[in-house]
């Protein structure tokens, strides 16, 4: 056979016809079918394998392109990773006037902790300083360090998270803001107007944040539905922070949203939080309700809180940058149960139901302009309280505190924000205040991406 | 709550069967090259609308819960959804889809960028480490970035290797003829002086040979103000311009002042597929994109 013949014989093969079959006699033809055969099964082995060394060679071209790439993004690496970690701060500071004393607490919510944060005249306010990074590939990490003007340091969040479990777990541990509700998982300088709704201040003492776990659990379907559990220490208030085994809180939680055509989206929730308060203590008030100087309650029992929150967003074309509208309400209800014992020692049973409300608005009429309205309201509840303190706790203030907040904001870039805000406050009893705030926040650092 | 009972059977049903694989597309353009390179293969969700500013999206719910399922996601990359895609991917805890794994695909990995910042400092506006993001405005860009993309749809859905290759041919063919007839088309847009509203139009500039002689946005990502258009226009005196370009998502208002102004035409390009009722798809993108540049020459 010659050299030729198999020549003919591959290339035969290869194109799985018999062209050189003319070269033969009748004898021959059958040992060339046999061998052909053979060679076309070897060469059709052949040309898979080569198939195969042809895509391994494709990819690690492509690999070898991807990495001839790195040079210009190692030389200009993406802003969020040019620090690593990526490191953010948040300066802000108010000018703020009030009629009346900032520090009167809201009528009917003795047992709150009531801290507004105001301050009269001008004020440096917390700043924020915050690092986060992927500590590896499983894990990725939060701390957000709050710097008090008067100096200080406290840690606002210091969290891991991880989708490391699959099938749409996301695990949290450490600090971190509950995400019960809506507004409460938002750092301050996300807030749409410069102080935290009257509901959260009462009953959350402006935000709930808590020591521990979180699991959520991320439905796989088109429709946004995520389910969510956490247990804490009971850090926050509520929670009294107890010396104990075992969990101090628990929260539960479900959102629901999505879009309605490219211009409208929303989102929905309900949440339950409880907690049980250990030796809570809260000052004594007069049958105003006006705090008795250095005179203490005490309240030993059941918190448990129910809420549900909505928030519906809408853009012309979903082109957000030009104009959008945002509607957002929140409700919770708190119940508590227990012993209380007053100032004067005496104790008995107190049991009340409390609830809240708020229901706000923000459009942005133009680009970097935008105005808001909230209206907040709140109900201090009747409460059940025993013969032997029913002389010193009031069981019903007959009042239902409210406030009406216009603001307006000046945003020149991503970056800035410029805020006037004015407030009509009813939330003193007898106690009608007028509230003017003008503040400033700005982001310095890594560009952060902003929940919805 | 029909619809996610219903939701749950299907995944229940089709937990066996090999279903289209599931896209979720950032931006119009990379649905349209998708949808060119898989064809039904490919189940495509796309997470902004044409008349959207790809800058500023938010992380709806709708976006987590798509990108959870999602097996791919192509996005132009380069820092252009920065301000909203690491919540959606963070919170979607969809491994397959994080960044440096094989389903995240962005696009600017494969093309030469234009407009590298030598300085990294936000008082020079929004700018982009990386560079210029909008890459979808030249369209040769889309030649290496559907190589690459075929490449990876090829990777995650090896069993339909033979389609996506030819589907791949066929598009490099095409797109490439159209390019050399848009290229025709667009000679006498050649060094003809053009103001834009926002940097968005490099690639196109550098494929097409426009002369981009100032900006509306005082800094890339800054509104422009009226004392600063102002500014603009008397500049216009030394250096006139033949129109005054924007993309469809940006507001009229600014070009058409500057366009009445300084009597030049005001042109709106779709800038994404989509952006206008002519840009259909890729091809007509660019048809409609150079149709309206021609006639704002005239």
């Amino acid at each position: 056979m010659s050299r030729n013949l198999y020549w003919c014989a591959a290339v035969a093969a290869l194109l799985g016809n018999p062209l050189c079959a003319y070269a033969a006699d009748d004898a021959d033809l059958q040992a060339i079918r046999d061998q052909m055969q053979q060679l076309k099964q070897s060469s059709e082995q052949n040309i898979l394998q080569l198939q195969q060394r042809v895509q391994q060679a494709e990819n690690a071209a492509a690999q070898a392109q991807a990495s001839a790439q790195q040079p210009r993004s190692i030389a200009a690496p993406s802003s969020a990773n040019s620090f690593n970690p990526a490191v953010a701060m948040i300066l802000s500071g108010t000018y703020e006037q009030f009629r009346q004393d900032p520090a009167i607490p809201v009528t009917g919510f003795a047992m709150a902790a009531n801290n507004t944060g105001y301050t009269r005249g001008f004020s440096l306010q917390e700043s924020e300083l915050s690092i986060s990074a992927d500590i590896d590939p499983l894990f990725s990490g939060v701390g957000t360090f709050s710097l008090a003007p008067e100096g200080g340091v406290s840690v606002e969040n210091g969290f891991v998270q991880t989708g490391a479990l699959g099938s749409g777990l996301n695990l949290k541990f450490g600090r971190f803001f509950s995400g019960l509700g809506y507004l409460n998982e938002q750092h301050a300088h996300v807030w749409d107007f410069a102080d935290q709704p009257l509901v959260y201040r009462v009953l959350w003492d402006n935000q709930y944040a808590d020591d521990g776990v979180q699991l959520k659990w991320l439905a796989p379907t088109d429709m946004f539905l995520e389910i969510g559990g956490e247990l804490g220490r009971g850090l926050g208030f509520p929670g009294t922070d107890q010396n104990k085994n075992g969990a101090g809180s628990t929260v539960a939680f479900a959102h629901i949203g999505d879009d309605v055509g490219i211009e409208n989206s929303w989102r929905a929730g309900v949440s339950y939080q409880q907690t049980r308060r250990v030796d809570a203590v809260s000052n004594a008030v007069d049958s105003l309700g006006v705090p008795i100087n250095n005179q203490l309650n005490s309240f030993t029992g059941d918190s448990r809180t129910a809420g549900l929150d909505f928030v519906w967003k809408y853009s012309p074309n979903g082109n957000i940058r030009e104009r959008y509208l945002k509607v957002q309400s929140e409700y919770f209800q708190r119940r508590e149960d227990g012993l209380l014992t007053d100032n004067l020692a005496n104790t008995g049973s107190y049991s009340n139901t409390q609830s809240g409300w708020y229901l706000q608005s923000v459009y942005q009429f133009m680009p970097t302009w935008r105005t808001g309205l909230r209206y907040d309201r709140l109900d201090p509840g009747t409460a059940s309280v025993g013969a032997s303190i029913a002389g010193s706790i009031v069981s019903n203030y007959g009042y239902s505190p409210s406030r009406l907040t216009w603001m307006t904001d000046y945003n020149p870039s991503e970056f800035t924000r410029i805020r006037l805000q004015l407030a009509h406050d009813e939330s003193r009893q007898g106690l009608t205040d007028n509230q003017l705030f003008v503040q400033y926040i700005m982001s310095l650092g890594a560009h952060g991406a902003h929940q919805y | 709550m029909k619809k996610i009972i219903h939701t749950f059977l299907l995944l229940l049903l089709s937990g066996n069967v090999h279903a289209a694989l599931n896209v979720f597309a950032c931006e119009p353009e990379w649905a349209a090259l998708t949808q060119q390179l898989a064809g039904d293969k490919a189940d495509i969700y796309t997470a902004t609308g044409p008349l959207q500013d790809p800058h500023q999206v938010q992380a709806r719910p709708s976006l987590i819960a798509r990108a959870r399922n999602a097996q791919l996601v192509v996005c132009s990359g380069a820092e252009l959804e920065i301000g909203w895609m690491p919540v959606v991917l963070r919170e979607s805890v969809n491994s397959a889809i994080q960044p440096g794994s094989i389903g995240n695909f962005a696009a600017a990995k494969y093309v030469t960028m234009l407009e590298v910042p030598t300085r990294l400092d936000r008082a020079d506006g929004d700018v982009h480490a990386e560079g210029n993001p909008h890459i979808q405005t030249d369209a040769r860009n889309f030649l290496p970035i559907a190589d690459a993309l075929s490449k990876r749809l090829i990777q995650l859905d090896p069993a339909n290797t033979t389609l996506y290759r030819q589907r791949l041919a066929a598009f490099d063919q095409q797109w490439r003829a159209a390019i050399k007839k848009w290229e025709q088309q667009a000679a006498p847009l050649k060094g003809i002086p053009v103001i834009v509203h926002h940097k968005g139009f490099a690639y196109l500039n550098d494929w097409l040979g426009l002369n981009e002689v100032a900006e509306l946005e005082p800094k890339p990502g800054m509104e422009p103000s009226a004392a600063y258009l102002g500014k603009v226009l008397g500049e216009l005196q030394q250096h006139p311009a033949r129109m005054v370009i924007r993309a469809a998502y940006q507001n009229e208002r600014p070009s058409e002042w500057i366009a009445e102004r300084a009597h030049i035409p005001a042109v709106n390009l779709p800038f994404t597929v989509g952006g206008t009722p002519q840009a259909t798809d890729l091809f007509t993108l660019f048809d409609d994109t150079i149709q309206r540049l021609l006639a704002g020459l005239k």
